[in-house]
């Protein structure tokens, strides 16, 4: 990076060569002309020679046994193939954490939409015609639907206890804590499952090879896709080619569970030997995915009169659904996030996910952090409203800076932008003022209301996630003259393709355009880890930073052996040596190929030095690094339809440096319309144990005429250890929107929501119950 | 069923079932995969086409309605491998993320425009409230169809 920043402050190094600086550039998108022509080829765009198409029966009951499947004999069966479980030539299971989640249920039905057969034919309507004909009766159990009925323990459907992980997070002495606290204020404060709903739906395609398999589609894992399938049909990492194509949208969506519709595929194909394709309609999509986690927080903190906290106790229950899936990290990212962006000595977190039989949760934008932020925030507006104390000062009053120390007891020793985000959200959107304005007698039919919330985001992986991973990332200098990008880190539309041309490009000292970047697929690119975590700008950009300053160094020693010159630079594409250009790096690298062939560097992650986290005790560094948010939500409340229009957000988002500020906003932009669907629209009904509005019809993502209008600042608070500067910035926005919502209608109409989405009906009840805000529970009276 | 029809200016003749859905036309027959399918109710827009100057959802369209008529698909809008107005504000706007939306979005754009060569935001808004984004919150997407605008005026 310092090389790069003394080039810059040079300007020139001679009359030609100007250096512009790719990075904070709003260059343009790597794969733009394809998505903007139609020419993109997503999954379901590919038609192969032979291929078939691919069907996956489910079950029906959210638990129970399979007693029988009977196939109708007057249907010609030789038409389709069929595939279950004993065809899997491994072990039946779809590889993550825990490894407890068949491809194919065999006998035990843990949800409703547990896959037990598969089925692939020349047409989608033969397959679909031929699954009318395919008979399963089931013996029956009694299921677990909710948190409450999981923890009571009525039944038990996993371990002994329905808990897949529980955490304890504690620091200082919350009792003396409470002891010290002139107020304790409670509440308990509840978050909905919610669908990612990117328009692209799940889909792969399986194509047998004589002894290989490969998968292509729609995923953000290619890696975590080629570990499933090598167990599952016991091959080698060679015979194993996964490669993503094109990819609508993920959000998380497209973690996890592309695996298991890859394998579904790959057995189809496997048993076939014809390629297969898989896609999801919206209603299987909706109905079988992973969702976000719904969660039940509580809050118990102890307050000084002038606003301190002095204890702060919460517990955390996320449903993880039927099987393990991801739900030990994100309640393990949830935990760590409970306390937010708040200063507290004494602090005990407990956090569980407990087992029901519903379709596994999983990843989705945020991770466990949304769930927490609404509950901190609302917990903050509740100890202001209880205390009479302003919303902002208390936020002031307690706001992690520079310094500071975490729940786990991490120092935040850098690029700690709280302060700054916070200043800048107020200011801009006039938070003060209007807030003030807003009468004490809104009590028109319209009610105007002005609310805020203030967060953070760890980014990348938690605790020990990054040591252990070791992502690799390479650069390849091409026959060609140019330069290639090899990473496992998927583009999804949020822009890696993008921003790592531009960070080789600076620090090669090249032009943009003189980047490319490879395919992900898993012949061809190194394991980059997973594209998950806001991690793939921080850390991945970081590595392939460094596989760039390696093969930069390398090609420098080349030209200044070959030219007799000691102090080579690369500068706009050329080395230079004394003010004078030597070599372009075009003809350069074609030299360089010729005689020593491909030059192709690999680096790999570590942590910044000092970084430390304990697995055992749960302390430490959870993360190298956190973002900071601020938002200003103004909303407008109809008092006849108790509709809630978001009108304005204002966001400050604090992501160390933004690689490509036109990617960034649109990143914030995204996000914050996604939280703003968390915060008031979208719903998931089920009934037992099935989701009943698994349609585009009756789950209700924002329009462009329910979006509010959006104002976003990024703040700029250098990383020393991310590229350029960069922190993570995908998931922050996630975290926000609801809140600063909720804290809005409240300012609106005195109904202090403590569950999202805020519906017409669900703020129709909360104006019934009022006043919400308990008297305040003195120390003296306990 | 024989069905004749002009798309993208070019006359084209395919034999269907009358129930067909157009969009399968496009993307099976035809192999204009540039519509899309996101929902197959005509909820999200991703298939998107202009039929005889009139934006509707190609999912819910069946062929033997498409004698005759002339289509617009995205695939229609660049000319000679060059970008028109519209595309090229997206591009530069980053109005396209992960782009499944784009092709539906770049035909209701091109619709309100043909109509309305200088609309107002609010009057964007109202044009591509049939079209379902997840990634950009909509903000990049009026910012480029409001651009796009002002160069072709």
């Amino acid at each position: 990076m310092k090389s790069i920043l003394s080039v810059s402050s040079c300007g020139f190094v001679d009359d030609f060569l100007r250096i512009e600086m790719a990075v904070g550039q709003n260059v343009l998108r790597k794969e733009g002309f394809e998505k903007l022509t139609g020419a993109a080829r997503y999954v379901d765009d590919i038609a192969l020679e032979g291929m078939l198409f691919g069907k996956t029966i489910r079950s029906r009951i959210p638990r129970g046994r399979i007693k029988a499947i009977t196939f109708d004999p007057d249907y010609d069966w030789s038409r389709v193939v069929i595939a279950d479980y004993r065809d899997i030539p491994g072990e039946n299971y779809v590889a993550l954490i825990e490894n407890d989640q068949p491809l194919l249920a065999e006998t035990e039905i843990r949800h409703c939409e547990e896959p037990i057969l598969l089925i692939a034919a020349e047409s989608k309507h033969e397959a679909e015609f031929a699954a009318r004909h395919i008979g399963i009766e089931y013996e029956e159990s009694h299921p677990l639907l909710t948190i409450e009925e999981a923890l009571n323990r009525d039944e038990i459907i996993y371990g002994s206890d329905n808990i897949f992980k529980s955490f304890l997070i504690a620091r200082g002495d919350v009792d003396e804590g409470f002891k010290q606290a002139d107020h304790i204020v409670t509440g308990e404060y509840r978050v909905p499952h919610q669908e990612q709903l990117y328009i692209e739906t799940q889909g792969m395609i399986a194509i047998p090879g004589k002894d290989s398999l490969t998968v292509m589609g729609s995923m953000q894992c290619p890696y975590y896709v080629h570990k499933a399938i090598k167990q599952l049909f016991k091959l080698s990492d060679e015979q194993t080619i996964v490669i993503q194509t094109t990819t609508g949208g993920g959000f998380g969506g497209k973690e996890e569970y592309p695996s298991m519709i890859a394998a579904h595929a790959a057995l189809l194909a496997h048993k076939a030997q014809r390629p297969v394709k898989m896609i999801y309609d919206r209603a299987e999509d909706i109905a079988a995915t992973p969702k976000r986690h719904p969660g039940v927080i509580r809050h118990r903190t102890g307050v000084m009169s002038d606003g301190r906290l002095v204890a702060s106790e919460i517990d955390i229950v996320f449903d993880g659904g039927a099987y393990a899936t991801l739900s030990s990290v994100v309640l393990s990212r949830g935990a760590i996030h409970a306390q937010g962006p708040y200063r507290c000595d004494n602090v005990r977190i407990t956090a569980r996910a407990v087992a029901t039989n519903t379709p596994p949760n999983g990843a989705f934008r945020g991770f466990g952090a949304p769930q927490v932020a609404f509950a901190y925030e609302m917990q903050m507006e509740k100890i202001a409203a209880e205390l009479r104390l302003d919303p902002l000062d208390l936020r002031r009053a307690n706001m992690l800076r520079e310094g500071d120390i975490t729940a786990t007891g991490q120092r935040l020793n850098w690029s700690v932008g709280s302060e700054d985000v916070l200043n800048a959200a107020v200011e801009r959107s006039g938070f003060v003022g209007k807030r003030r304005a807003i009468s004490p007698n809104n009590n028109g039919s319209k009610r105007r209301g002005i609310g805020l919330s203030f967060f953070f985001h760890g980014a990348g992986f938690t605790g020990s996630g990054e040591a252990k991973m070791k992502a690799q990332a390479g650069v390849e200098i091409t026959p060609e003259g140019r330069a290639r990008v090899l990473s496992g880190s998927t583009e999804i539309g949020q822009g890696t393709r993008t921003i790592f041309c531009q960070i080789v490009a600076d620090e090669l000292g090249v032009n943009y355009d003189d980047v490319e970047i490879e395919e992900p697929d898993t012949s061809r690119v190194p394991d980059s880890g997973p594209t998950v975590a806001s991690r793939t700008c921080m850390v991945v950009g970081r590595v392939v930073q460094l596989a760039a300053r390696d093969a930069k160094e390398k090609l420098i020693r080349f030209v200044a052996e070959r030219f007799g010159e000691a102090d080579v630079k690369l500068i706009a594409g050329w080395f230079t040596a004394r003010g004078k250009r030597l070599a372009s790096f075009g003809e350069t690298a074609r030299e360089y190929a010729n005689l020593h062939g491909d030059l192709r560097v690999y680096a790999c992650y570590a942590n910044p030095p000092g970084v430390e986290w304990d697995d055992d005790t749960y302390t430490g560094d959870a993360y190298p690094v956190f973002s900071y948010g601020a938002e200003v939500a103004e909303v407008e409340v109809d008092m006849d339809t108790y509709e809630v229009t978001a009108l304005k957000i204002t966001t400050a988002q604090d992501i160390g440096r933004a690689i490509h500020p036109t990617l960034a906003a649109g990143q914030i932009e995204g996000g914050t319309l996604q939280a703003v669907g968390y915060g008031l629209f979208e719903e998931l009904v089920w009934e037992r144990g099935r989701i009943v509005n698994n349609r585009l019809t009756n789950y209700i993502i924002p329009t462009s005429l329910d979006a509010p209008e959006m104002e976003t600042i990024i703040v700029e608070k250098e990383y020393p250890h991310g590229p350029f500067g960069a922190k993570g910035v995908g998931e922050l926005p996630m975290d926000g929107a609801a809140p600063a919502i909720a804290s809005a209608v409240f300012n609106a109409t005195g109904a202090f929501m403590t569950e999202i989405p805020i519906t017409p009906e669900r703020l129709l009840k909360a104006l019934e119950n009022m006043p919400a805000p308990q008297s305040v529970d003195n120390h003296d009276q306990q | 069923m024989k069905i004749t029809f002009q798309v993208n200016g070019v006359d084209r003749e395919i034999d269907a079932p009358p129930m067909k859905r157009l969009l399968d036309v496009l993307r099976e027959d035809l192999r204009l995969t540039g519509a899309k399918e996101g929902c197959g109710e005509g909820e999200c827009g991703a298939c998107s086409v202009i039929i005889d100057g009139e934006v509707i959802n190609s999912c819910l369209a069946p062929i033997c309605q498409m004698q005759g008529v002339k289509l617009l698909t995205v695939e229609g809008l660049s000319r000679d491998g060059r970008l028109d107005p519209l595309q090229q504000a997206f591009l530069e706007c980053g109005a396209a993320q992960c782009g499944i939306c784009t092709p539906g979005m770049l035909i209701s754009a091109r619709y309100l425009l043909d109509a309305n060569p200088r609309p107002t935001r609010d009057e964007i808004k109202e044009a591509i409230a049939g079209n379902l984004c997840r990634c950009t919150g909509y903000v990049k997407i009026i910012d480029a169809i409001d651009r796009a605008a002002s160069t072709i005026a």
